[in-house]
């Protein structure tokens, strides 16, 4: 344990120390450089997304066109859409595992660093190009983040191309970290470490790893094949030449769906993390949460379809993904009663970390009873493609993956920074974005039922009352994360010294070393009883 | 100003939840007029209640916890961290609850897919950015368009009532007869969606769907297409008037009758100026969306018309663009889609608007002689 972290210049002074400048963040192999700059850069396309979906909200204010034109607006909704799933929430969660998990399994750093590295490095590439689409003639993607075939082939914009390409970065980006990441869980756990002693994040992670390489080959694959049928003449999803338009969906949804778990599972780690150490008590059930998201996982392969209820599938197959769907409520069930019993008869205490992971479990449950509405086929030929559904994914997504990694910064700030953030301002930050989040995504759970189509630039005058207080909230929400921002950089100029172990009912092994880290920690491994 | 009163007005209305001419806070789906969608509604409650009262008893604990438990008040923590009963009790009753919501679930789903021994068959094709209606065992068909005017969408103009869903031909249907729809697409996905008879369904180019409606009470039915399929997503709407059996079958003498008439148009002789004020109707029915009314388009996806070689030289190449379309663009075959009169007039048309001033005129026979000799 050398040199800390730290940009002051007088502080190198030992023969490991981070190198100065531009250079130290381009050629860094340290797994905590990377994390930050994972964290950096996520937060960067959240608020690029969050730009986007305040565009979407301003053109939604009110009936009519007043702001922008409909081919604009699905750029934008298709953008936000890549930004926010590609850039914002899972960069942000391969930041979270670069910084955390060889803290809490006792690791010097991630197995492969130099791998580290360049799974970092490609991620700017990647989404330099797929911004620059904006700029281009014809527009950028205006498909939906969901590209279906063949409006995004036949009838796609030229810029189309630079979208596949884009993709197969960012893909090639993520299963390098996942091979990280498993790499490190099996080979570097500090002795006595065993399987079921891992911390729940480590464990979420490592379950989540496997899905990301599982199904990002066959985002890569299906991204392909639309390259193939746009450059080189063949017909996968085109019906004109014998191919099948509903092949896209198939192959697309057989990634999107355990897709919708990699981006919940890492959050669902952190606040089995943080719900425990505010309430003072052990985690409840901590195996049946191992093998509840382990079920989770596996589900997640065999019920892509219900995305497609109204494809015109056979009335089985409609009934098999109808079931596979419903019983997936039961291992995320069981997660939330063990959060809940975690909570009961603790001593809790409500700092920021606790607040946005109370919110989680919360508002996740309520995405949750909408997602097993959803489930119901017959009922989800009403909510099908309307407001309904993007309530849903917005509440599982939004106070769930998001607030979850809120709730991780808030969490493991004083461990990165040496420093406590503002308590009063973190406060302030969560009830912010915790009112105007609801403001904006409940609504439309009214306005899907009242029968509005998602991804329309205009509506009819029965929405435009839910709409004006969705885009309130929206703005909100918006705004709030501004003081986000100031209240990091506050935090890692200065403020109150944070110890070793801030928070009184923590556990694991991150918080016995010295805050901020150390540059290198864990060089002699520690022993876990 | 008047956006600027208008948004005032809306929100002041929004914060004091007052009724005013354009408030209307429903918040839960219709029952609808069919019994597909009325068991669809039951299925839709009862799953909603059974998810609040879940959340009454785990949220009630939780707030209970959040309420007494609390560091702040002197709590101390308990040190229980598993309970094999418990957690299997909570794994089972779940369970439970889900096959019992899969058996209704269940009924309604195979109901919705028994499409058998329909009395009418109407066979729907989504367009870029229209719906077509063919009745195939009358042997007509006609395109339905969104009728909004452009000045009502870009705020030059108060909206009605049922701004952006309301068409110039709805889709007419009896009531009390089992009618079975065919759904495709001409280009892109589309998603035929009408809530109060509980039908969407997805129009996929090359297949050809299948589901049903035996609607109960006479009335107009309004919903709109559900898949992202393209600039005009929003803008195309499905409008279904439900009518009495006599109304019906009037209305279909009608329409045949309408078609017959239109097919001896084709061999009319036609003036320049005829076919010019066609032309400006169907030109701004079928093209406009794309190449706008004033023919400058949006380049470089839809490109403009006005001063374009293929509509200021050669015939021949502009009958071939307009007839079978560009393949691997946006560009529509419209030689299925419009009648020969439609196309000779849209033809002439944009030979001679915005300058082009060409002087050329396509008749109908010429068309029908360019298709025949195809």
């Amino acid at each position: 344990m050398s040199a800390v972290i730290d940009t002051h210049d007088h502080e190198h002074d030992h023969h490991h120390g981070p190198a100065k400048g531009f250079s130290r963040w381009l050629f860094t192999t340290n797994h905590k450089d990377i994390g930050t700059m994972y964290l950096i850069f996520s937060f960067t396309m959240f608020l690029l997304g969050g730009a986007m979906a305040m565009v979407i909200r301003s053109e939604l204010f009110q009936p009519g066109l007043q702001i922008v034109e409909p081919e604009f607006f699905n750029q934008m909704t298709t953008m936000h859409g890549l930004i926010m799933v590609f850039g914002a929430v899972m960069p942000a969660f391969v930041g979270l595992a670069n910084w955390m998990i060889p803290l809490m399994i006792g690791a010097p750093d991630m197995a492969l660093p130099r791998m580290n590295n360049w799974s970092f490095w490609i991620l700017p590439a990647a989404f330099a190009m797929l911004v620059s689409t904006l700029f281009m003639s014809g527009g950028a993607p205006n498909f939906g983040w969901t590209f279906y075939a063949p409006l995004s082939t036949t009838y796609g914009p030229p810029s189309t191309t630079f979208f596949i390409f884009a993709v197969h970065m960012m893909g090639i980006s993520s299963i390098m970290g996942a091979i990280n990441v498993i790499a490190t869980i099996l080979n570097l756990r500090a002795p006595g470490m065993t399987f079921m002693k891992m911390p729940l994040f480590v464990w979420t992670w490592l379950i989540t790893a496997f899905l990301l390489i599982a199904v990002m080959p066959v985002l890569a694959g299906v991204v392909t094949m639309m390259l193939m049928d746009i450059h080189f003449g063949t017909s996968f999803f085109n019906a004109g030449g014998g191919g099948d338009p509903v092949l896209f969906q198939h192959v697309f949804w057989f990634f999107g769906h355990p897709e919708v778990y990699i981006m919940i599972l890492p959050a669902f780690g952190a606040v089995s993390e943080i719900i425990p150490a505010f309430s003072r008590k052990r985690l409840f059930g901590y195996a049946s949460m191992v093998y509840a998201v382990g079920a989770i996982a596996l589900l997640s392969f065999v019920v892509w379809a219900h995305h497609m209820f109204t494809v015109g599938m056979p009335v089985a197959g409609q009934l098999f993904f109808m079931y596979c769907t419903m019983l997936i409520a039961v291992p995320t069930g069981v997660k939330v009663f063990n959060w809940v019993a975690t909570m009961f008869r603790g001593a809790l205490s409500f700092e920021a970390p606790m607040l946005f992971a109370v919110a989680f479990v919360i508002l996740f449950t309520i995405g949750g009873f909408s997602g097993l509405m959803l489930a119901i086929a017959p009922a989800d030929f009403q909510y099908h493609d309307t407001y309904f559904v993007v309530a849903h994914f917005h509440y599982v997504l939004v106070p769930g993956a998001i607030f979850g990694i809120f709730a991780s910064a808030y969490y493991w700030l004083p461990k990165w920074t040496g420093h406590m953030y503002d308590e009063t301002l973190g406060k302030t930050h969560f009830w912010m974005s915790f009112i105007g989040m609801n403001l904006a995504f409940f609504p439309m759970h009214f306005l899907g039922l009242a029968g509005m189509p998602r991804r329309i630039p205009d509506y009819a005058l029965q929405f435009a009352d839910f709409n004006m207080i969705s885009s309130i909230g929206a703005f909100m929400f918006g705004a709030t994360q501004l003081l986000f921002v100031y209240i990091v950089i506050k935090c890692v100029r200065g403020g109150e010294k944070a110890a070793a172990k801030p928070w009184d009912g923590a556990e694991g092994l991150e918080w016995t070393i010295p805050s901020p880290a150390p540059y290198h920690t864990f060089a002699t491994p520690p022993e876990v009883k | 100003m008047r956006t600027k009163a208008m948004r005032v007005g809306l929100f002041t209305a929004a914060l004091s939840l007052s009724q005013s001419a354009l408030a209307d806070w429903t918040v839960n789906m219709a029952p609808g007029v069919t019994n597909v969608s009325r068991d669809i509604y039951g299925l839709h409650m009862t799953i909603l209640w059974i998810c609040v009262a879940i959340g009454v008893v785990v949220f009630g604990v939780m707030f209970w916890s959040i309420l007494a438990h609390r560091k702040s008040k002197g709590y101390k923590p308990a040190n229980f961290h598993e309970h094999t009963w418990v957690e299997i009790t909570w794994t089972i009753i779940p369970f439970a609850i889900l096959v019992a919501m899969a058996i209704p679930a269940t009924a309604t789903l195979l109901d919705m897919y028994d499409t058998g021994e329909a009395e009418i068959d109407v066979k729907v094709t989504g367009y870029q950015w229209k719906w077509k209606y063919d009745y195939i065992n009358e042997e007509f068909g006609y395109f339905s368009n969104l009728s909004t005017p452009k000045d009502e969408i870009y705020n030059r103009l108060e909206k009605n009532e049922n701004y952006l869903l309301e068409v110039d031909n709805p889709l007419v249907l009896p009531v009390g007869k089992k009618v079975r729809f065919l759904m495709t697409a001409n280009d892109v996905i589309h998603s035929w969606w009408v809530p109060a008879l509980g039908v969407k369904k997805d129009a996929i180019p090359g297949f050809i769907n299948e589901t049903w409606a035996k609607i109960e009470e006479p009335g107009i039915y309004r919903g709109q297409c559900t898949e992202l399929c393209g600039k005009d997503h929003g803008f195309m709407p499905v409008v279904v008037k439900a009518v009495p059996q006599e109304e019906y079958d009037a209305w279909v003498q009608e329409q045949i009758a309408m078609a017959e008439k239109e097919r001896e148009l084709a061999s009319k002789d036609w003036s320049l100026d005829e076919l010019m004020e066609r032309g400006e109707q169907v030109y701004n029915t079928a093209c406009a969306a794309c190449h706008q009314a004033d023919g400058s388009g949006t380049p470089p996806a839809f490109p403009a018309l006005a001063g374009s070689p293929i509509v200021t030289e050669e015939i021949n190449a502009h009958l071939d663009v307009v007839v079978n379309g560009v393949s691997g663009t946006a560009m529509q075959a419209f030689g299925q889609q419009l009648s020969e009169v439609d196309l000779a007039a849209v033809i002439t048309y944009e030979r001679n608007a915005w300058g082009n001033d060409t002087g050329d005129m396509v008749t109908p026979k010429e068309v029908l002689d360019y298709k025949n000799a195809q």
